[in-house]
């Protein structure tokens, strides 16, 4: 019984320690946040009016949860680089070393990054509120929507985990060069139907797509729909997909945290 | 008296290479015992296997009486390790790295408090208790992060290079705080690069070499062993250089390229004037005399008859 008390305390313990971070250094939070707020900015009102929803619709309505999206995709760079940070500075180790609970270590991480994303999306989501975004079919789904973001970036964390554990810290910082494209060959800012036949299919099975589809429908915004299964079956793939991340990390995660002493 | 630390045959490969290969270590309780060893000797390797960070894959060891294999949860409840990375973090006042520590290591909010208090007082950082790790200097962020691991008291610490990179008196600071804690009762397993180091704090001196204990003694014993300290005369031109090896014995070694001639000493000043004179008498005018410790390289060339570079 006390080894679940304390998973819980050196949980709390280590998100504490990054929710400190956040608190403390105000230009990182600002940093993270620039980005989604001036891509709203610019796609919402600079390119909008130039943009073309298929089957119509307004282009701010479409966008708001395509930036929620890439807001929590960029998430797993953050993940990826706190890790790698941790390993490369020994603070990994001295936790090994210590009596601590090793779940508290990636359960700490967990709850640290769930918190700063969820910020991350209510700021957002307040900006686009603004700029005249608005969710239309109840609280209820709008908050559904949101979940489905935060179960997406629950499943990130794992992947960062383990590619933080594989890589270090320069090359995770180059992560940002795949995710932006990762980002972008989605439903996040174009509507896939608008693509060349290939790149089209990527766009519809980007895991990314679907929680950006089921959102979508959740807050009755405009662009849902489309031929393609994975378009029509989102609300399952948004479960599904991250579902499989959970499963396929989860377990590499905790390996390659054994195999650290190898 | 118990032995703190006991290693028999530690084996550890990398691929192909042993970085440890038999390697046998007791460490008494209460003393300190210095790892000395160039990089890559597999001074980091046996540390981290003791410190239950890595897997072996021979031979056995025992820390403060568990074995590092089967009883790793004993054993991490019983040492601290401090690496050559300082794990401080920066964004956390001093205090609140130690309560960090404090309540990982499962103390109670409050005892977590009073002991950071308590440390912090001891490694004379209560003044900068409240500021930010950051603005820390070179030697506060060392003591802080050796105070980190005295959390517990550990009966066991593990010093890796703790003074690697740290101005002469940042080390004096971090061995002064060595030397307490040893008094204290915990022995201290220090892995250093520096033989005035080992010399400082140590009681006995184990050298590795490529995996194996190649020397072990008190450092007097290992000194006597190497000669002691040199003594290095340079000349202007290389017809000075037989005669100044005349000078400095049959020992002494002769760089020709840098019209270097060195030899051990036994008795420092006495040798510097007495061999100043003897130049003198001879005529040699010196461009430069030291007398100067030996170097690892040189420790290593006098234990293993090999260069430490030339290994790989």
């Amino acid at each position: 019984m006390s080894a679940v008390r304390f998973a819980v305390v050196d949980s709390w313990v280590v998100a504490k320690r990054d929710l400190i971070h956040w608190l403390r250094e105000p230009v990182r939070v600002f940093a993270n946040l620039a980005y989604p707020i001036i891509s709203v900015l610019i796609f919402g009102l600079v390119f909008g009016s130039a943009m073309n929803v298929f089957g119509g619709g307004d282009y701010i309505e479409f966008l708001l949860p395509g930036m929620f999206g890439q807001t929590i995709a960029f998430g797993v760079g953050t993940t990826l680089m706190m890790v790698s940070m941790d390993a490369d500075r020994g603070v990994t180790d001295r936790f090994r070393a210590s009596p601590m609970s090793q779940t508290g270590v990636v359960a700490g991480r967990s709850i640290a990054d769930l918190v700063n994303s969820s910020l991350e999306l209510l700021v957002l989501a307040l900006c686009g509120l603004v700029i005249g975004w608005s969710f239309h079919d109840g609280l209820f789904n709008a908050l559904l929507a949101f979940a489905l973001f935060l179960w997406l970036r629950f499943a990130l964390v794992w992947i960062g985990i383990y590619l933080g554990l594989l890589v270090k810290p320069e090359a995770a910082q180059a992560s940002w060069m795949f995710l932006f494209p990762l980002t972008m060959f989605a439903n996040t800012f174009v509507s896939p139907e608008l693509m060349p036949g290939w790149l089209r299919v990527v766009a519809e099975w980007n895991p990314l797509s679907s929680t950006v589809a089921a959102a979508r429908e959740l807050f009755g915004n405009p662009g849902v729909g489309g031929d393609s299964w994975a378009a029509q079956h989102s609300l399952l793939l948004a479960v599904l997909w991250p579902a499989l991340f959970v499963a396929i990390f989860w377990p590499l995660s905790v390996l390659k945290y054994r195999n650290l002493s190898r | 008296m118990g032995h703190a630390v006991l290693a028999e045959g530690l084996r550890k490969r990398y691929d192909k290479k042993a970085a440890l290969d038999g390697f046998d270590l007791a460490v008494p309780a209460g003393t300190v015992c210095g790892l000395l060893g160039p990089n890559g000797a597999g001074k980091t390797t046996a540390v981290r296997i003791l410190a239950t960070l890595l897997r072996l894959d021979g031979g056995r060891a025992e820390v403060a009486g568990f074995d590092v294999a089967r009883e790793a949860p004993q054993v991490r409840r019983q040492v601290a390790l401090n690496g050559q990375q300082s794990t401080v973090d920066d964004v956390l006042t001093g205090k609140e790295n130690l309560v960090m520590w404090g309540r990982l290591y499962h103390l109670s909010r409050r005892q977590a408090e009073s002991r950071a208090d308590e440390l912090l007082e001891q490694f004379g950082l209560t003044d900068a208790a409240d500021k930010r790790a950051k603005h820390y200097s070179g030697g506060m962020r060392r003591r802080l992060d050796l105070a980190s691991s005295f959390i517990m008291r550990p009966s066991v610490l593990f010093l890796d290079e703790p003074t690697t990179g740290l101005d002469p008196r940042n080390r004096g600071e971090v061995w002064r705080e060595v030397k307490r804690v040893v008094a204290e009762g915990t022995t201290v397993l220090l892995t250093t690069q520096y033989l005035d180091e080992a010399d400082q704090l140590a009681d006995q001196i184990v050298v590795l070499d490529t995996g194996r204990v190649v020397a072990q003694g008190t450092p007097d014993q290992l000194k006597s062993k190497l000669g002691g300290d040199r003594i290095e005369v340079v000349v202007r031109t290389s017809e000075e250089l037989p005669v100044v090896r005349d000078v400095l014995g049959p020992d002494a070694e002769v760089d020709p390229d840098g019209f270097r001639v060195s030899a051990a000493v036994a008795d420092r000043v006495a040798a510097l004037t007495r061999i100043t004179s003897a130049l003198a008498a001879k005529g040699v005018e010196a461009e430069d005399i030291a007398l100067r410790r030996p170097t690892l390289d040189e420790v290593f060339l006098a234990i293993t008859g090999h260069k430490a570079e030339e290994r790989a």
